[in-house]
């Protein structure tokens, strides 16, 4: 593990990395990125370990349960690809480093509250959504799909607005 | 050999995860300081990133398209659900300008030893679980306005792909340059020292009964 830590990419690298990556998950799998899609499925793994006969009946996750083994599709592997890459990225560069990051201004339970919060919407509004930052905005945005920008739309403007409400907390 | 080749296999979704998580941590997107100052304007790197992305990649899907490397129509494209698709959006902005992620990002945070980032997965886990408690009453919110399948830009403006293409990169030029000075008056944007330096969150990990799995 580095001990210095490495500068980021400047944004213009960092952009064309991840656009050409995009490209090639478009010409490996004829979709783009994604990330919530995993976190539908593990809800529904989860739900149907604690009260299958009641999550099979849910008339929007019951069918990841009937069709079998919820866990077990691309998205999945892309998130344990996400979670590898992720941390070569953290650790090469000395940029690994156990913590609770989060809202800086508060304390260690806010900070908790904060996520736990902000992941409770952000779960909620990518199913609504029918995808997140990544399944929507980006890989929608690829293909100049008018959904992806209507999606940027509202979460950047509303992105501004609730970060103003919380900006004691944030910076 | 035709592409897409719809390898939806282990190996498939495994190397673009990692191509992925890796661009995403190199490019500071495991931060959530730095995710969230796009929101107050002093780090453009979402915009940056995001915009630059798209644009690559519109245009390697564009032109594999212009080329015959791709067929037209063989790749996928959301549909716009207006309202649902709008309010997704603004609950998704409002989560991370609160929780400091989104999914992806929440990953990486994680994978970058961001303990929060966990925090944030177990709420998406429980939101998603509430969408599902209340899919029955809401369907009718979910379904409205439906858009044409599969439309793009180039279809809703009446204007060919290259134009909106060279729209988008005006739109991003202008976004940079304004972004740059926005993040010079407010002291240059975070840097991976700031964001990465032992600090008073070493602490924080005591203080929530998990300082034995410290690292350094």
């Amino acid at each position: 593990m580095r001990s210095t830590i490495r500068p980021y990419w400047p944004p213009l690298t960092a952009g064309i990395a991840l656009g050409l990556a995009l490209f090639l998950t478009f010409l490996l799998s004829g979709h783009g990125l994604g990330a919530s899609g995993f976190f539908t499925r593990m809800t529904a793994w989860i739900g149907g370990e604690l009260a299958r006969p009641a999550m099979e009946s849910n008339s929007y996750l019951g069918p990841f349960l009937k069709a079998g083994a919820p866990l077990a599709s691309w998205i999945s592997w892309e998130i344990v690809g996400v979670f590898i890459g992720g941390f070569l990225a953290a650790v090469s560069s000395g940029r690994f480093r156990l913590r609770l990051d989060g809202a800086p201004k508060v304390g260690g339970g806010s900070r908790i509250a904060f996520a736990l919060g902000g992941g409770i919407l952000t779960g909620f509004g990518a199913r609504l959504a029918r995808g997140c930052t990544s399944g929507i905005g980006l890989s929608g945005g690829a293909p100049l799909a008018v959904a992806a920008f209507l999606f940027l739309i509202g979460f950047f403007i509303v992105g501004i607005a609730a970060s103003y409400l919380v900006r004691r907390a944030w910076a | 050999m035709t592409l897409p080749i719809y390898d939806n296999g282990i190996a498939s979704g495994l190397i673009c995860g990692v191509l992925f998580g890796y661009a995403l941590e190199s490019a500071g997107f495991a931060s959530p300081r730095k995710l969230t100052a796009q929101f107050r304007f002093t780090d453009w790197s979402v915009f940056k990133v995001m915009f630059t992305a798209i644009i690559v990649a519109a245009i390697g899907l564009y032109a594999a398209m212009a080329t015959g490397v791709i067929a037209a129509n063989s790749v996928f494209i959301p549909t716009t659900y207006f309202w649902a698709t709008l309010a997704g959006g603004a609950l998704v902005g409002a989560g991370m300008a609160i929780g400091g992620y989104c999914p992806g990002t929440s990953s990486v945070a994680l994978a970058s030893g961001r303990l929060d980032g966990l925090f944030f997965m177990i709420g998406m886990v429980v939101g998603t679980g509430l969408f599902a408690g209340v899919f029955d009453p809401i369907k009718g919110f979910y379904l409205a306005g439906e858009g044409p399948k599969a439309q793009t830009l180039p279809q809703l403006f009446g204007i060919p792909t290259w134009a909106v293409i060279g729209i988008l990169i005006v739109v991003a030029i202008l976004g940079f340059a304004l972004g740059s000075w926005l993040e010079r008056r407010s002291g240059g944007a975070l840097t991976a020292e700031q964001l990465n330096a032992k600090d008073g969150d070493d602490s924080m990990v005591q203080q929530i009964g998990i300082g034995t799995l410290r690292t350094s």
